[in-house]
């Protein structure tokens, strides 16, 4: 029977909330921006699509000031276990805000929206609820709160994708992003119901403890489980076989949104899905046959190598460059898993580091393509033509983040594949089969990738219009600080692996 | 000294980034430039190198000081792996007997490649921006002492390569150029997971970290004993010589690896054939010498006989397919093939005069493909074609030039007094006196005989006799009584001009004095190579 709380409890509660709150300064301050952005929609006259992007690129700034603060913070749970802070929530926490001021800042060089819309006024809004979203995701540790991030991401996900009304294609996407969003919750919902039925607990770190408790006494439920919860945490991150939305949403999307879920969502996806697996279902850390036995790891090994495989094999078919962008990031989730099934510290650094690589190479390759698709008016393929002698900065910057997607040297994005190859060597030679997997695919890509240069290079355009190409002056300064970027930090990675080093201590877990 | 040469054309390239792409002749000038300096440089090492110092392995004390010259050693990245402990890469540059021969070699090439590139006139900025960066990484390449520095350069040459065959080559380049990529991608992505097994296997004897150092890998007893790569891990150590062995094949090209080097040859511009064939090749055998052999000697030991049945196949595949060939600048393509054949075939004797003989080669090869290609450009340039029976009695009219491809096409088949005779020489006798290499080299020995064929048979229908009905020139009947030889839309002089004689007369000269005096190469090569052989040697294997 349920019983009233006395006093005490109640005072105790309302104390610890009290507490909590201090902890959770960062996600307030983005909650009343998301508010404030609401209002200056209402009252703003004039240029009030430039003034609420200035101020949505002021107020992430803004956060950055209180997510530094927290450094100093003693790193734990809050608010009864639902909630952490830890070294690997601030890293997502600088992630998503980062990841959230990119887009506005594509969104607007992307002349489409000007076309398509006419008011942006909760389109702003929507990308900080987005990036509250993100950063939740990355702190929940009770599966409450897990769920409810999750949707809080996908709702906002959804009206992004569809938000050129009058565009089939965008419309279309949308749809398509919620049906497959409301099955694979669905289906994370019941896995989470098989956990809780197991131990009737809610808290990551207590289910832990209750799952070790139980031995093997009931592992085939388990697997159900986790099968279940990756089919969730799969569609997040665009992991094969729970892709199938991809490349449509990616295609249909307004390119920004393409840009900002396949970086930004896909790495809050990995957050959860570290924390959930690292903490809350058990795995053997005495000796290397028993992690290999493990169930959820070989889950991912699988879901890994088939993203590896089917997502590079299948670009090479594409015709269209956001559909081909698609498919490699496809490709890329399958390399971040290699660096989760490793399940150590030095995995995870791994994966932090891919995301920091990723995150550059893929916001600098989607942002080049919007600027082209201004001017030419098109994505495919064959309208690349001749295009490195038409934008020769734009064309450069192409390649460069292209050659890094692929993991060519001196590119930031072969210190990323450096550094999973690294994990997957390091722990011996069980797993260099998978590093085999993975370098082979990688060759597979430089094929698809190098269809973009090859067609800005190698072919002459169809027919010469004397068409002015010039980007402007923003944007070729942007692309030379982003090209710039992949290649010194390709060159010089200390500083951002040292990050992801800091960042991979994860509350509730000691990794070795 | 060592980071200026590598340096010296990304300097010029970035230069010329800031140059208007109008200004075609400045682009051009600070390329040479930059070229000439690397060439003073490289004179420089090569006034000052040691040829004592043996290089391979580190000196006393565990330091590659006292061992290798001109060492350049600085810390690059430092950081520390969750998990693990420190990640060190260095800068670290040097050069040894092995690596100084083809430091010379890269910067003359590289120098006659940008000469050679004068007449190009299609988004000239561009290619020289490319060329530049491909000419410090292949330099890169050869002084890089530490592996992870090795494989940066290594695959940074890939990207201007491609783009060199593929913006200017010939009609059917898209194909080519993506082949010549995978291809190379394919080998070199296989290095990388070797890179990373060896550095979590080695440390270095004076810091006791983890290293990425390749002279501290060539030394066996840095290896740590249960690691992956350890000595005793006998499977992975084979699997990781044969997917360098077959990283690095690709690149020489070795039988059956070989069928991008044709393609490429045929597509590439004039400049990029004498760039790839006349130091790209010889990177791959470098890195044989450098990497492959001393890090796994033991494999190396059971393997020499199957890397000489490659390299007698090489020499006597090559040497067919190229008396088969129509195309001049495939001919000379796939007589490359044949001779890098006995590169490998050198290597696998495993003896003093061997590996000699393979350095030797590996230079003299730079040098007389260099001028084969260029001697093809220059027909090209004037008829268009490549084609051999499109010629035919060419000799009357053009006698410099018959000259200069007699001279080459005789150094390239091996003719005593020219360069080539002393390396192919020294190679069979290598071969000859090791007995597990002996009969190969025998049967190799067949190569010489296709090689005289189809240089003789080229040289007697391009050179000899007269014109042919359908040839790609018009004899013309002059004033003074002669015939004179007109070839269509070419308005220069008919005869090699002073732009390409200065091009190939170096070339010619230094053919000709290493064929009379090979000292100022053997030299240098000797102990280094005494060195390697005492490293590869099976008596200090079963020491350890």
């Amino acid at each position: 029977m349920f019983e009233l709380p006395s006093g005490a409890e109640i005072q105790g509660i309302i104390a610890s909330l009290k507490v909590s709150v201090g902890f959770f300064i960062p996600e307030i301050y983005l909650s009343l921006l998301f508010m404030l952005l609401i209002v200056v929609d209402l009252v703003a006259k004039g240029r009030k699509n430039t003034m609420l992007a200035i101020s949505t690129l002021v107020g992430l700034a803004g956060s950055f000031f209180f997510i530094y603060q927290q450094h100093s913070l003693q790193m734990g749970e809050i608010f009864f276990g639902m909630y952490v802070l830890d070294e690997f929530a601030l890293f997502f926490k600088y992630f998503s805000v980062l990841s959230g001021m990119l887009a506005v800042i594509v969104t607007m060089a992307d002349e489409q929206f000007e076309r398509e819309v006419k008011s942006m006024g909760e389109y702003y809004a929507l990308i900080v609820s987005m990036v509250i979203g993100m950063i939740m995701m990355a702190s929940s540790s009770d599966l409450m709160m897990i769920f409810l991030s999750m949707e809080l991401v996908s709702f906002t996900a959804y009206i992004l994708t569809g938000y050129f009304k009058r565009d089939q294609r965008s419309s279309e996407a949308a749809l398509k992003y919620l049906v497959y969003g409301a099955v694979s919750s669905g289906l994370m919902v019941y896995g989470f119901s098989l956990i809780y039925g197991l131990t009737a607990e809610t808290n990551l770190i207590k289910i832990g403890v209750a799952l070790a408790a139980d031995g093997n006494a009931h592992s085939l439920l388990l697997m159900m489980a986790s099968l279940l919860v990756i089919a969730g945490f799969g569609y997040k991150i665009g992991a094969v076989p729970f892709h199938f939305w991809t490349p449509d949403v990616y295609e249909g999307a307004p390119t920004p949104i393409t840009a900002y879920l396949s970086v930004a969502s896909k790495a809050a996806g990995f957050a959860l899905l570290m924390r959930f697996f690292y903490i809350a279902i058990p795995h053997g850390t005495s000796t290397i046959s028993s992690q290999t036995g493990n169930d959820w790891i070989t889950l991912l090994l699988i879901l890994s190598v088939a993203s590896m495989i089917y997502g590079n094999v299948v670009a090479l078919w594409q015709k269209n460059v956001k559909r081909m962008l698609a498919y490699s990031s496809i490709a890329h989730a399958g390399y971040l898993l290699l660096g989760i099934i490793v399940m150590g510290k030095f995995g995870t650094q791994a994966t932090l580091f891919y995301l920091l690589s990723y995150f550059l190479m893929n916001f600098g390759a989607f942002y080049v393509v919007i600027l082209i698709a201004n001017k030419t008016g098109s994505e495919n393929l064959d309208d690349y033509r001749g295009l490195g002698k038409k934008m020769p900065l734009a064309g450069a910057a192409l390649t460069v983040f292209l050659v890094s997607l692929v993991g060519l040297p001196p590119t930031l994005g072969f210190i990323g594949k450096l550094m999973i190859f690294s994990a997957l060597i390091a722990k011996g030679s069980i797993y260099i089969w998978l590093a085999f997997i993975g370098i082979m695919t990688s060759v597979i890509s430089l094929y698809y990738y190098m269809l973009i240069p090859l067609n800005m290079y190698l072919r002459e355009p169809r027919q010469m219009d004397e068409k002015d190409m010039n980007p402007g002056l923003f944007a070729q300064v942007l692309m030379a600080v982003l090209m710039f970027m992949t290649i010194y930090f390709g060159l010089y990675f200390a500083p951002l692996s040292d990050f992801a080093k800091y960042s991979s201590a994860m509350f509730g877990i000691s990794l070795n | 000294m060592l980071s200026l040469i590598v340096f010296l054309p990304i300097i010029a390239g970035l230069i010329i980034l800031a140059v208007p792409s109008s200004q075609k002749q400045i682009i051009r000038i600070v390329s040479l430039l930059a070229a000439l300096a690397q060439g003073v440089l490289s004179v420089l090492i090569w006034r000052d190198y040691n040829p004592s110092l043996p290089g391979i392995t580190a000196g006393p004390g565990g330091s590659p000081l006292g061992s290798f010259q001109f060492v350049e050693r600085v810390p690059w990245i430092n950081l520390d792996l969750a998990g693990f402990g420190p990640l060190n890469i260095e800068y670290f540059v040097g050069v040894d007997g092995i690596s100084v021969t083809m430091v010379i070699l890269t910067a003359l090439v590289s120098a006659i490649g940008i000469l050679s590139s004068w007449p190009i006139q299609k988004q000239v900025k561009g290619y020289f921006i490319l060329y530049n960066l491909l000419a410090s990484a292949m330099m890169g390449c050869f002084v890089a002492l530490d592996f992870f520095l090795f494989y940066v350069f290594w695959e940074v040459m890939l990207l201007p390569m491609y783009f060199l065959i593929g913006i200017w080559g010939g009609p059917n380049r898209e194909y080519a150029a993506i082949k010549f990529f995978l291809y190379t991608l394919f080998g070199s992505v296989f290095m990388l997971l070797v890179m990373i097994a060896l550095y979590f296997s080695v440390t270095d004897p004076v810091t006791g970290n983890h290293t990425f150092s390749l002279v501290a890998m060539a030394t066996q007893s840095n290896f740590i004993k249960d690691s992956i790569l350890g000595p005793d891990n006998v499977m992975w150590r084979y699997v990781s010589f044969i997917v360098l062995f077959i990283g690095f094949a690709i690149k020489v090209p070795m039988f059956p690896f070989h069928t991008w080097l044709p393609d490429a040859h045929v597509e590439a511009p004039t400049p990029i054939s004498v760039i790839l064939a006349g130091v790209l090749l010889k990177l791959g055998t470098y890195g044989m010498i450098r990497i492959n052999f001393p890090i796994f000697p033991e494999v190396f030991q059971a393997g020499m006989y199957v890397i000489g049945i490659f390299g007698a196949i090489n020499i006597i595949y090559g040497a067919m397919c190229a008396l088969a060939q129509q195309d001049l600048k495939k001919m000379v393509a796939y007589s490359s093939i044949s001779h890098m054949g006995y590169v490998l075939l050198g290597l696998s004797a495993g003896n003093s005069e061997g590996m000699v003989g393979a350095l030797y080669q590996m230079f003299n090869h730079g040098t007389i493909t260099a001028m084969l290609f260029l001697l093809v450009g220059v027909i090209y340039d004037r008829a268009h074609t490549r084609q051999i029976d499109k010629f035919g009695g060419l000799a009357s009219h053009m006698p410099h030039y018959a000259a200069f491809v007699t001279v080459a096409w005789f150094a390239s088949l091996g003719l005593p007094g020219l360069s080539g005779f002393i390396s192919e020489a020294l190679v069979f006798v290598g071969a000859f006196s090791s007995v597990t290499t002996r009969y190969i080299a025998m049967v190799s020995v067949l190569g010489i005989v296709f090689g005289a064929a189809y240089l003789l048979w080229s040289l007697q229908r391009m050179f000899l006799g007269q014109r042919k009905p359908d040839a790609a020139y018009d004899l013309v009947a002059g004033e003074d009584g002669h015939e004179h030889i007109h070839f269509h839309d070419w308005k220069g002089k008919i005869d090699l001009d002073a732009r390409e004689l200065v091009m190939l007369v170096p070339l010619l000269v230094i053919t000709i004095v290493l064929g009379v005096y090979p000292m100022p190469i053997l030299g240098m090569l000797t102990s280094s190579i005494n060195k390697l052989v005492e490293v590869l040697s099976p008596v200090v294997l079963s020491q350890l």
